[in-house]
């Protein structure tokens, strides 16, 4: 009965939300147009960093870049995610929802999958591209899982802490504190060369920075070479258990506000 | 008895460059914004130094060239914000009202996004000074660097505030982000055209004049006095100024009629 409710919860949240996403093309254009345009400009602008000496990566600079694109709209999908959540408690709706909900941590769960849908068509469509623009994919059928299943658990647990973050303030004033630490992770990391490359400052935090081993680990998949997945994985699902605690908690900080 | 050109322009510049510099959201992250992408980049890309070809051993000198010019292109967002601001509140209405000039109103709600763009110039010349980036023509290089910049910003601030005038929205003016942001990363921002791999997007960079704006202060920077590269720069600069500022004019006019 209990998992019933919390089903029928996260089911309406979704389903809202990924019906506004797909029906309003001011949630829709964005969300896709940011990742396309840093895969156009890098992949473009960038490519003959990978004749620099060390670097070396066989599928090619296009690929090394759908890597950090992946990261970013998987990120991102779950950042928007937070979005939502602020817009509904501006308008009053999310206030009706936790009155209506048989079990209100369904709501969270409803707006994570929510995010991981909309990253799910931003990832389709800039994979396509990629494949278009000449993306070469050296790893194996296991390998391309273990690199989705990666990007979905950043993309949960990002949402998650974008979550969190919008039940605390309920207010889209809020969004620079969802979207910062997303930027900030994204690139103090090895985005246009190996973490071999990278020098001063930026290396010092990137050597520390698990948005680091995500990359390494979607680009060893990539090439067919899987590298840091143990540690990918690990940090992943740390960060999944931490923000799950961060977004229930900022639940409960709503029902009191409420 | 309408006062004169110079004095019209003086009061009304001193109204906008208090109000824009009084404006936190606004000076703020036109400063930290390309510090923080300086600071990324110059160590993220340091590599890129190690290309055949690639004219400095330093990508902080390289790189300093992106923030002077997104510290000028953002200025559109600026005076484009402030201008709509002024249409919404009817603050162009009621000046409708008096003998003011076009033209005083024009250059006068320029002058806060100039005094922002000289700040911004100063700030990021200190800071590359501080971090050690090279000057390969000294003291003079800087202040052409400062002038250009200046330009630039006049330049992009008149398209920001034709868009303004034209629709009276500062949601359209925020719509222009997106424009501006493509036409800094569809350029040589990251690496000089001739080393750009991509046919279709050296292309682009080629005929994107953000490319000569960037080349501009790069050559100041890094290879000394070379002609033809500021050449290019001020005549982009200069001709984007003239364009932009001639339709803001037009605007105004219309925008005068209607109210």
């Amino acid at each position: 009965m209990r998992g019933r409710g919390l089903t029928s919860a996260a089911g309406a949240v979704w389903w809202r939300n990924v019906h506004t996403f797909f029906t309003n093309p001011a949630f829709l254009l964005p969300g896709l147009l940011f990742p396309l345009f840093f895969f156009t400009a890098f992949a473009g602008g960038l490519s003959r960093i990978q004749n620099v000496p060390g670097f070396d990566f066989p599928p090619g600079y296009t690929t090394w870049v759908y890597g950090f694109v992946l990261m970013q709209a998987s990120a991102f999908g779950g950042v928007f995610t937070g979005f939502s959540v602020a817009r509904d408690y501006e308008g009053g709706f999310a206030r009706r929802l936790m009155l209506g909900a048989a079990r209100r941590s369904g709501l969270i769960l409803g707006y994570v999958m929510a995010g991981m849908t909309r990253a799910a068509f931003t990832v389709t469509v800039v994979t396509a591209v990629a494949l278009i623009s000449g993306m070469e994919i050296h790893g194996s059928a296991l390998d391309l899982i273990g690199l989705y299943a990666l990007a979905a658990a950043v993309n949960a647990a990002a949402g998650l802490f974008a979550v969190g973050v919008a039940m605390r303030f309920r207010t889209m004033q809020a969004g620079p504190a969802m979207q910062t630490p997303a930027f900030l992770a994204l690139f103090l990391s090895p985005v246009w060369v190996p973490f071999a490359l990278l020098t001063g400052w930026v290396k010092s935090v990137a050597s520390v920075n698990p948005m680091t081993a995500f990359l390494d680990a979607e680009r060893g998949f990539l090439s067919g070479a899987p590298d840091k997945v143990a540690l990918a994985f690990g940090a992943v699902a740390l960060l999944l258990a931490l923000f799950a605690v961060f977004a229930v908690r900022g639940l409960h900080s709503a029902e009191q506000a409420a | 008895m309408s006062s004169p050109l110079a004095i019209q322009v003086g009061n009304l510049a001193r109204r906008s460059i208090v109000r824009t510099l009084r404006q936190p959201a606004m000076v703020v992250p036109s400063l930290v914004f390309p510090l923080l992408l300086l600071a990324v980049n110059a160590s993220g890309l340091n590599s890129a130094t190690r290309l055949p070809g690639f004219p400095t051993d330093s990508y902080l000198t390289f790189a300093l060239a992106i923030a002077f010019v997104q510290g000028a292109l953002f200025a559109a967002m600026s005076a484009g914000n402030n201008m709509a601001d002024d249409v919404e509140t009817g603050f162009l209405s009621r000046l409708s009202l008096t003998p003011l000039r076009r033209l005083a109103l024009l250059m006068g709600q320029l002058a806060g996004v100039m005094a922002l763009g000289l700040i911004q110039a100063l700030i990021f010349l200190l800071v590359g000074w501080i971090a050690g980036a090279d000057f390969a023509t000294g003291v003079g290089g800087a202040l052409l660097i400062v002038v250009l910049v200046l330009l630039t910003s006049l330049a992009f601030g008149g398209l920001g505030a034709f868009l303004a005038l034209r629709t009276g929205s500062g949601e359209a003016v925020q719509g222009m982000f997106p424009l501006m942001f493509a036409s800094l990363f569809l350029s040589s921002q990251a690496l000089p055209r001739e080393l750009i791999q991509i046919d279709w997007f050296r292309t682009v960079a080629t005929y994107n004049p953000v490319s000569y704006l960037l080349e501009g202060v790069r050559a100041l920077m890094i290879k000394g006095w070379e002609a033809q590269a500021l050449e290019l720069a001020f005549g982009c600069a200069a001709a984007i100024a003239v364009v932009t500022l001639t339709a803001s004019a037009l605007a105004l006019k219309v925008r005068m009629v209607r109210t």
